[in-house]
């Protein structure tokens, strides 16, 4: 970090002394860091290697733009405070107010604390999810479109591409064929990884949605599925959304904020979504056999199977 | 014969030590983070020569069966993918669901035998 330009941009952010600067996450090309000015927190989400676009070409300053349109719908964002410009000499990415809360999964589904938020959590996202869904996507030129179609594709080609053939895969690429709900809702901004781990949660439930790299234009009840995928349950198996929340309470919110829920829909999009997440697992493998040394990369390769019970159960269902 | 102790009991040691002493001695959060992650694995490979063997005895042996012929366990698994992918076979058959069951679950028993869905499952059959 080039603590001089950093220097530079706070007295654009605001005036008063840069204290520390910590690096919360990130990988190779994107970071993620938080800085205070006078005691006021900020995170710089940025790459220093120019405006990558993400897996599905989102790119930073693209992803700023949806957070601030998110927001003017009633949606819990960041507050976005500085875009980055070529004259801040930071890369490219943008400044937020830091958002207090918790961001953990496992800690969402059973902080003591927030015992009080969880009774009202998976309504929040719902109407949340309602909000992004009414987002204007005519100044959002950049996201693709992506049809329910294109997404079983995409995944089905990215299964293929491994060597080992799976028969649970196969049986569930094969009901996502035969029981596709037809007429798809109107396509909308979809955020694409809207679950519990890219939210934050405080005392009085969702304070921030985060994480918008995966957004597209789609179908909006792959949201209302993914959020429900067993893996983000954190164990509570039996509070599908999220791991603290009914399925009746997320539509209830996203109903109540004017939100349509096609439910054959949403369970089409969950068995997707542990699918998708299953094949991503599956992609861990082919690093590690390209000489990848993680042993975290080695033991997410050996999540799979957590998928293929999951998937089991929504076809006995 | 190799002597003893086992592998099991030799890698029981090596997790027991990054827990017990590596752990608590790692200050950096990331680096701790990734010796849990070690400890982790280590436990697995022992599931895994515990277990492993059985389970592909086992696989094998229900596949010959639903599928009236003999081959490797990868080549095998490879037909029975193919015939669900074509529809020549049914997912939805008692006999192949409960094969998949069965060797999703000789699977997590190994990898992860806590995960909330393996439990479910469990607790479906008894």
């Amino acid at each position: 970090m080039n603590r001089a330009a950093l220097q530079r941009l706070a007295a654009r952010i605001a005036p008063g002394t840069l204290g520390e600067i910590v690096r919360l996450s990130g990988g190779a090309t994107q970071e993620l860091w938080r800085f205070d000015i006078d005691g006021a927190r900020y995170v710089l989400r940025r790459s220093g290697s120019g405006d990558q676009p993400s897996a599905i070409g989102v790119s930073l300053t693209e992803e700023a733009g949806l957070i601030l349109a998110a927001g003017k719908r009633g949606v819990p964002v960041p507050r976005v405070v500085h875009i980055l410009e070529d004259a801040d000499a930071l890369g490219a990415g943008f400044v937020m107010a830091y958002v207090e809360g918790e961001a953990l999964g496992a800690r969402i589904v059973k902080d003591p604390t927030l015992a009080h938020a969880r009774t009202m959590l998976a309504a929040q996202c719902g109407a949340a999810l309602a909000g992004i869904h009414s987002v204007d996507t005519d100044p959002l030129p950049g996201l693709i479109d992506q049809s329910p179609a294109d997404i079983v594709a995409q995944w089905h080609m990215a299964y293929r591409a491994g060597t080992i053939r799976r028969p649970v895969f196969d049986t569930a690429f094969r009901w996502l064929d035969t029981h596709h709900p037809g007429e798809t809702s109107p396509a909308r901004l979809v955020h694409g990884d809207f679950r519990n781990g890219n939210i934050m949660v405080g005392p009085e439930g969702l304070t921030a949605v985060l994480d918008w790299e995966l957004a597209h234009i789609g179908d909006p009840m792959e949201d209302l599925g993914w959020i429900c995928v067993n893996s983000w349950r954190f164990g509570r198996i039996g509070l599908p959304v999220g791991g603290f929340g009914t399925r009746e309470q997320l539509y209830a919110g996203y109903e109540a904020a004017g939100g349509c829920v096609d439910r054959a829909a949403a369970q089409w999009w969950e068995m997707l979504g542990t699918l998708r997440w299953g094949v991503m697992t599956t992609g861990s493998l082919a690093r590690v056999r390209d000489g990848d040394m993680s042993i975290e990369r080695a033991m997410i390769a050996r999540r799979t199977s957590e998928t293929e019970i999951d998937l089991l159960a929504m076809l006995a269902a | 014969m190799q002597d003893e102790p086992t592998p099991q009991d030799i890698l029981a040691r090596v997790a027991h030590f990054l827990r017990s002493e590596v752990m608590p001695a790692l200050s950096a959060p990331h680096v701790a983070f990734q010796a849990r992650v070690a400890a982790n694995a280590v436990d697995l490979v022992i599931r895994q020569l515990d277990l492993g063997a059985a389970g592909h005895i086992a696989e094998h042996a229900r596949l010959v069966d639903l599928l009236g012929r003999d081959d490797t366990l990868t080549v095998l698994n490879t037909v029975l993918a193919d015939r669900i992918a074509d529809g020549s076979l049914d997912p939805a058959d008692p006999a192949v669901v409960a094969h998949l069951t069965a060797t999703t679950c000789e699977k997590l028993a190994v990898d992860q035998p806590r995960y909330s869905g393996y439990r479910a499952a469990l607790d479906k059959d008894i």
